[in-house]
């Protein structure tokens, strides 16, 4: 049997262990640490099927130092609204988080269904999803919150299609028309404001959505040396506007000091290579369109920003 | 005893269900509507609402996360309860197996019903029977005093520490749920009694945290299943021995495995599961009538599956008439596959008639049962198939 593990102090200790089997550079794992850390010891997680799940539970090792239950792929948000449910009935439901986690696909696509259902009923639950754009545990498959243009293996660039042909899901503005009270949007290039996300998530009773954009060096083919700086890339250039959401109001975003162009953030990842192809010119000057709306709809650029 | 069984009472059998339920005092509750389930859902959360079931009332948008939210109140450590029908059952199939896997003890009733296509909302096995691979335990009420009275015993399996698995207790959509029959449940304080407050073995604990639900490889994964395996075969005997203390408690016996009728001189066994029994018990009595001696195996407990119990119930018949209503397409009448090779593989000699009826709520009454016997040569030529209508078939079929 394996040795159960409980740390005497657990502020001494990170809450997820280093030890797991992610690859070098993966930044889910990273998100998943300052997530953890920032919710402390006096949370339960509940984590749908994918790459999370996958390197921290190995049999007999696990990178937990909370309680943690996984199930499957599209059932984690249910999953959490029984957890929750449970701890309301032992009372115990002031003295405990429950945080739900997930990828891209199991939050946007299949389980998309249970994380309504758990939004529109108002279980105080934190929804975190750890975006890296693509279902990466199964071979870099497209997902709802793959990128307009992203090369994966089932939207791959041919002479007829270069890339993916569809934008992301707006989730966070999906969340917000469940009327979620607190919905988030961050990327592991900001661990302090990450932290301080997950923190204010916590001290506000519902449901809560953050959405935390993940670099995966294996699928995105970027060097493993560039995770954080191609998450600031991706903020910096409007491609990932990080904003806060509460009861309905834009409440805040991060500014950008200088605007970068899009071409910036695409050309180290070799997900884009087409784009800086002179077949994929059109594509290229879309993005950065996307980009342009981006800090135009949320006054990325603006003087008045929260 | 007396002062500890409430008076017998006419109810629908969904309410008395209900009832049944709320004695047992689950903490969390989850269920989506699917006829002909629903009523048993209903009354219960008018118990909630009316603060006589203290009870977390979870209305999720699936069966499929009906399941999962019962799955993760278990794990939590509250004794949690759901109810499905049909596609409910279909939709809930992969969480099954994480809850038994899982080692979680709940108990949903499954309001027996056919399955899509043709969509038809009336009772056959279909549903229970896709389930029984998944490590539930399976039971089958005769009647709507067993359905009840099963539901407190269901409980009591499943948190059994030999036992540790979910349990399904299976009632005849319609036939059941949706019939008035006389009634006695269990007063408060005898439930109280028989049940006592769920203690789990293992919960999701912020002061002793354990990860749940990790990943096996091909180093451990099979060890995991001969666990799984032992645990059902433990229950054969914790079910044998609920059912017992349940009978001296209220003087109710419905058999606990199985359940023998006139079977003890019979030269013909009539077999079946669920409701169907009672027509059986009809016909085995018609037949002896008419001078064939004929008797009944209720097959009470379908998961774990009573090998022995059979064996030792059938050895000395001479044919063995097993009517399912639940059917693999492409091969057989399900339970007749495993009552036949039970027989088989324990050298009984009989001669074993895989019949199939009531699909799709057809009935199946005494008569169809005696004329199965009388005259098999029909079915046996129709692939069990019983009281076909030929006017429906087309001309290769």
């Amino acid at each position: 049997m394996p040795k159960v593990i409980a740390p005497r102090d657990p502020k001494e200790w990170s809450l997820f262990t280093a030890g797991h089997t992610a690859c070098a550079g993966c930044g889910q794992s990273l998100g998943a640490r300052l997530v953890l850390n920032a919710a402390g010891p006096r949370t339960i997680l509940v984590n749908a099927t994918g790459c999370l799940e996958v390197f921290t539970t190995r049999y007999p090792s696990s990178a937990w130092r909370v309680p943690w239950l996984h199930s499957l792929f599209e059932n984690a948000s249910a999953v959490g609204s029984g957890v929750e449910a449970a701890l309301k009935a032992l009372g115990k439901a002031d003295d405990v988080h429950v945080i739900v986690q997930g990828g891209d696909g199991g939050t946007a696509d299949i389980g998309f269904g249970s994380l309504s259902g758990m939004f529109e009923r108002g279980h105080n639950i934190l929804y975190v999803c750890y975006d890296n754009e693509a279902y990466m545990n199964t071979g870099i498959q497209r997902s709802g919150l793959t990128p307009f243009g992203a090369s994966t293996t089932t939207s791959p660039v041919g002479s007829e299609v270069l890339g993916n042909t569809t934008g992301k899901k707006d989730l966070p503005a999906i969340a917000v028309a469940h009327g979620v009270p607190y919905v988030a949007t961050t990327t592991v290039a900001y661990p302090k404001d990450l932290e301080k996300k997950v923190k204010k998530a916590l001290s506000i009773k519902g449901p809560k959505y953050i959405q935390i954009l993940v670099p995966c060096p294996l699928g995105w083919g970027h060097d493993t040396s560039l995770t954080i700086r191609l998450a600031r890339l991706a903020v910096q250039s409007g491609i990932f506007p990080v904003i806060e959401v509460e009861n309905g109001k834009l409440t805040s975003v991060m500014r950008i000091a200088r605007k970068v162009p899009v071409d910036e953030y695409l050309k180290p990842q070799a997900r884009f290579r087409h784009l800086f192809t002179p077949a994929g010119r059109e594509e290229l000057e879309r993005v950065q369109a996307l980009a342009d709306a981006n800090i135009e709809r949320f006054g990325l650029l603006g003087s008045k920003a929260g | 005893m007396a002062r500890t069984l409430e008076k017998t009472q006419v109810m629908e059998g969904s309410r008395a269900i209900a009832a049944s339920v709320q004695r047992c005092r689950p903490q969390v509750i989850a269920a989506y509507p699917i006829t002909p389930q629903t009523h048993i859902v209903e009354h219960l959360a008018q118990a909630v609402a009316n603060g006589e079931l203290k009870a977390e009332y979870v209305k999720v948008e699936s069966e499929h996360s009906a399941m999962s939210a019962v799955l993760g109140a278990e794990a939590t450590g509250v004794r949690a309860y759901t109810a499905s029908s049909s596609q409910g059952v279909l939709l809930m199939h992969e969480v099954l197996y994480n809850v038994a896997a899982l080692r979680l003890p709940l108990v949903m009733t499954v309001a027996n019903r056919a399955i899509s296509q043709p969509i038809n909302i009336w009772n056959d096995h279909q549903d229970a029977m896709s389930a029984r691979d998944t490590g539930f335990i399976q039971i089958f009420a005769e009647d709507n005093q067993e359905a009840c009275d099963l539901q407190y015993q269901a409980y009591k399996i499943a948190e059994h520490k030999d036992v540790l698995l979910p349990v399904m207790v299976c009632v005849d959509g319609y036939v059941l749920t949706h019939s008035y029959e006389p009634v006695s449940l269990l007063d408060q304080d005898l439930a109280d009694q028989f049940l006592p407050p769920y203690e789990p073995s293992w919960a999701l604990d912020v002061d002793r945290p354990v990860t749940y639900g990790v990943m096996l490889g091909p180093g451990e994964y099979l060890e995991h299943k001969y666990v799984l395996q032992q645990a059902q075969k433990r229950a054969l005997g914790v079910i044998e021995d609920v059912a017992r203390e349940f009978g001296t408690l209220t003087g109710r016996a419905h058999g606990g495995l199985v359940e023998e009728y006139r079977l003890d001189d019979a030269d013909v066994a009539l077999v079946g599961l669920g409701s169907l029994v009672s027509a059986l018990r009809e016909a085995a009595d018609q037949l002896r009538a008419q001078g064939i001696k004929a008797g009944v195996l209720k097959i009470r407990t379908f998961r774990p599956f009573p090998a022995e119990k059979i064996v030792a119930a059938l050895g000395g018949v001479k044919r063995v008439v097993v009517i399912d209503k639940g059917y693999s397409l492409g091969s057989g009448g399900i339970l007749g596959m495993e009552v036949t090779a039970a027989l088989a593989s324990a050298g009984v000699p009989a001669v074993v008639d895989r019949f199939v009826g009531g699909l799709g709520g057809r009935p199946i009454p005494a008569s169809t049962v005696v004329r199965a016997v009388v005259s098999p040569e029909l079915p046996r030529r129709q692939d069990g198939f019983l009281d076909l209508k030929p006017e429906y078939l087309g001309e290769g079929d």
